[in-house]
C-alpha cells in the first residue's frame, strides 16, 4: 500500500529516518548480531583469550540439565499464566457483556491492574502471601497448610503465576469484551430461538466466533509470560527456592550478569530470539489472514 | 399459549442470568482490588502491627507519618532511597521514553509514507525487525554497547536504547496512509514545503493517535524493570519500581513494611491514575497498537 501523491526530495526523508535508524542499528541490530557472534565463541575463565567454538555453546546449553530445568519451568509457568489469565478474563468479559448496566464501572475496576508494573504486582502479592506478615500466608499456616513460598518450590511457582496472571487479566478482558460486543445480536437471537440454552449457545456460537481474538491473545500472553515477567520473578523469588522458579529469561540474566558466562548466556539469548521470531511470524501471518477474512 | 410461556421463561432466565453476571463481576472486582486494598491499609499502620502479622482489614492512623517517611527518607534495612527522588527519576524516564518513541516514530513514518527514496523498504523492515528483539534477549551485548559509549548511570543510557519503536511507527504509518491526497495537493498548490505540511497539517491531525499512544507508552516507560536494574547503580538515579523491589530484599519479616507499602502505593499511583483518568485514550491506544 503506497500513497499516490508524495513530496519530492531524497535527502530530507533520509534525514527524518536517521534518529530511528541510528537507535535501531546501535541498540538493536548490533547487539543482536553481537549475541549471535558471542554465542559462537568461548572465553576462558579469566577472560584472557577467546576462541571460536562453532555451535558448541548451543550443544552445551541444550544438554545442560539446568537449562532443561529452566525450559520445563518456563513451559509450566507460561502455559499456566496464559490459561489462567485468558480463562478468568473470558469469564468476566462474558459476564460484563451480559450485565447491561454498570458495564463502564466494571470495566474501570477491572482494567487498572494493567498499569501496575510486573515487579510491583509481585510486591502486592508478597504482602498477601508472606508466611509471617501476609494475611493469606498466615491464614494458610493457621489452617495447617505448611505455607512458605521461600522454602517450597511449588508454592513459589504458584505465587509467581498468580502475580503474573493477575496483571494480564485486564488486558485480555478489554479485548474479549470488545470481541463479544462485535458479535451481531441477530446471531445470538437466532441461536436462542432455536432453543439453545445459554451455556450451549456460548460454546457452539460465541466461542468459535471469538477464536481469532483468543488466538491473538494467546500469542500476546505467551510473549508476556516469557519476557515481561522477569520483574515478577526477580522481585519475588530470584528464581528460587533452589531453581524452582528459574525461567529461561531469568537464566540468561543470571548466567550473563551474575556468573559472567557470556558464551552460554549469548547462546541462550539466541535461542530465545528464534522463539520470539517464530511467535511474531505466526502472529503476523495470522493477522494478515484475518484481514482478508 | 405455549409461546407465551416459553417467552416468559426465557425472560426470567435472562433476568436471573443478569443477576448472576453482576454477582460474578462484583466478586471479580473484589478479588482484583484486594491486593491493592491490603497494601493501602498496610500503608496506614505502624511497622509493629504489620510485623506481628496482624494486618487489619481497615485503615489505621499512621498514614501521614508512613507516607512522610517513604517520601522523604525511604524504608528498608539494606536499601533506603527517598521515594520523592525515585518518583522524579521514574517520571523523567517515562516521559523521555514516551516522548522519544513518539517523536522519532512520527518522523520515520512520515518519511516512509510521503517520500520515495532508495532503500525505503529496507529502512522500513529494519525498524520492523525490532519487534522481534526485546531487550530481554539481548541483555549482555546491549549492556556492553552502553558501557562502551560511556552511557552507564545516565538518563541517556537509560532511555535512548528503549525509544526505537516499530509499533509506534507502524501505527503512524497506517494513519498517514488514510490521509486524503487532496490535503497534500492543496498544500503543494499553496506552496507549502514538506516540513510545513508536517507541522501545520499532519501533526494536528495526529493528536488523537499521539494521545492514545502516549498513555500506553508512559505506562511502558514507568514500569521498566530489567533495563534500569542493569544501567543504574547510582542511588540518586534509582527509579521507583526497581527501588521498591530492592527495599523488599529477600522479604525479611523485620523489614519496615509500613514504609515499603507506602512506597508501593506511591509507585503505582501515577500509572494507575493515568489509566483510570485517561481511560478512553488508554483503550484506544491499546486496541490500535496491537493490531
Amino acid at each position: 500500500m503506497d500513497r499516490k501523491v508524495i513530496f519530492k526530495g531524497r535527502a530530507l526523508p533520509m534525514l527524518l529516518l536517521l534518529p530511528q535508524l541510528a537507535v535501531t542499528l546501535v541498540f538493536f541490530i548490533w547487539p543482536a548480531a553481537m549475541a549471535v557472534w558471542q554465542s559462537l565463541l568461548q572465553q576462558d575463565a579469566f577472560g584472557l583469550s577467546t576462541e571460536f567454538v562453532g555451535l558448541d555453546n548451543f550443544a552445551e546449553v541444550v544438554a545442560d540439565p539446568a537449562w532443561r530445568g529452566a525450559a520445563a519451568n518456563t513451559a509450566v509457568f507460561a502455559s499456566s499464566v496464559a490459561v489462567l489469565a485468558l480463562g478468568v478474563a473470558l469469564f468476566l468479559a462474558v459476564q460484563a457483556d451480559k450485565a447491561i448496566r454498570g458495564q463502564r464501572f466494571y470495566r474501570t475496576m477491572l482494567i487498572w491492574p494493567y498499569a501496575v508494573a510486573p515487579a510491583i504486582s509481585a510486591v502486592l502479592w508478597l504482602f498477601l502471601f508472606h508466611p509471617s506478615i501476609g494475611l493469606i500466608g498466615r491464614a494458610l499456616n493457621a489452617a495447617g497448610v505448611m505455607w512458605d513460598y521461600q522454602l517450597n518450590g511449588n508454592q513459589a511457582m504458584l505465587l509467581v503465576i498468580i502475580a503474573s496472571a493477575w496483571k494480564q487479566v485486564s488486558y485480555n478482558f478489554i479485548f474479549f469484551l470488545a470481541g463479544l460486543q462485535g458479535i451481531p445480536k441477530s446471531v445470538l437471537e437466532a441461536a436462542a430461538i432455536d432453543g439453545a440454552r445459554p451455556l450451549r449457545r456460548f460454546w457452539t456460537v460465541v466461542f468459535p466466533l471469538l477464536s481469532p481474538t483468543t488466538f491473538f491473545l494467546l500469542v500476546v500472553n505467551l510473549v508476556y509470560a516469557f519476557f515481561d515477567t522477569f520483574g515478577v520473578i526477580h522481585a519475588l523469588t530470584r528464581g528460587g527456592p533452589g531453581k524452582a522458579t528459574e525461567t529461561l529469561i531469568y537464566k540468561v540474566y543470571v548466567d550473563g550478569v551474575d556468573n559472567l558466562n557470556l558464551g552460554s548466556s549469548a547462546a541462550q539469548s539466541v535461542l530465545l530470539m528464534l522463539f520470539v521470531i517464530a511467535l511474531t511470524m505466526v502472529q503476523f501471518r495470522f493477522v494478515e489472514r484475518r484481514v482478508h477474512y | 399459549m405455549e409461546d407465551a410461556v416459553l417467552a416468559r421463561r426465557a425472560m426470567a432466565r435472562q433476568r436471573r442470568g443478569r443477576w448472576l453476571a453482576h454477582a460474578a463481576l462484583a466478586l471479580g472486582v473484589l478479588v482484583f482490588a484486594f491486593p491493592i486494598w491490603i497494601t493501602l491499609v498496610g500503608s496506614t499502620h505502624d511497622a509493629a502491627t504489620i510485623g506481628r502479622g496482624d494486618v487489619p482489614l481497615l485503615p489505621g492512623s499512621h498514614a501521614l507519618e508512613n507516607f512522610a517517611t517513604a517520601w522523604g527518607e525511604g524504608g528498608g534495612r539494606t536499601h533506603t532511597t527517598p521515594a520523592a527522588g525515585m518518583l522524579l527519576n521514574s517520571a523523567i524516564m517515562a516521559l523521555l521514553i514516551a516522548g522519544g518513541k513518539i517523536a522519532i516514530s512520527l518522523l520515520s513514518a512520515y518519511a516512509v509514507v510521503f517520500f520515495r527514496f532508495p532503500l525505503r523498504m529496507a529502512a522500513f523492515w529494519t525498524i520492523f525487525i525490532t519487534l522481534m528483539l526485546p531487550v530481554e534477549v539481548r541483555i549482555i551485548p546491549t549492556y556492553q554497547v552502553i558501557v562502551n559509549l560511556d552511557l552507564f548511570n545516565s538518563f541517556t543510557g537509560l532511555t535512548l536504547p528503549l525509544i526505537a519503536s516499530a509499533t509506534a511507527t507502524l501505527l503512524f504509518r497506517q494513519f498517514f496512509l488514510t490521509i486524503p491526497d487532496e490535503y497534500v495537493e492543496a498544500a503543494q498548490i499553496d506552496g507549502a514545503g514538506p516540513l510545513r505540511f508536517f507541522r501545520d497539517i499532519l501533526l494536528p491531525l495526529s493528536v488523537t493517535n499521539i494521545a492514545a499512544l502516549g498513555v500506553i507508552l508512559f505506562i511502558y516507560g514507568w514500569n521498566q524493570y530489567l533495563w534500569p536494574l542493569l544501567i543504574i547503580n547510582d542511588r540518586s538515579m534509582e527509579t521507583i519500581v526497581v527501588g521498591l523491589a530492592k527495599m523488599i530484599g529477600s522479604g525479611d519479616t523485620q523489614n519496615e513494611w509500613n514504609t515499603i507499602m507506602a512506597t508501593a502505593v506511591l509507585a503505582m499511583a501515577p500509572p494507575v491514575l493515568v489509566v483510570v483518568v485517561l481511560q478512553r485514550w488508554f483503550i484506544k491506544g491499546l486496541t490500535e497498537t496491537e493490531k
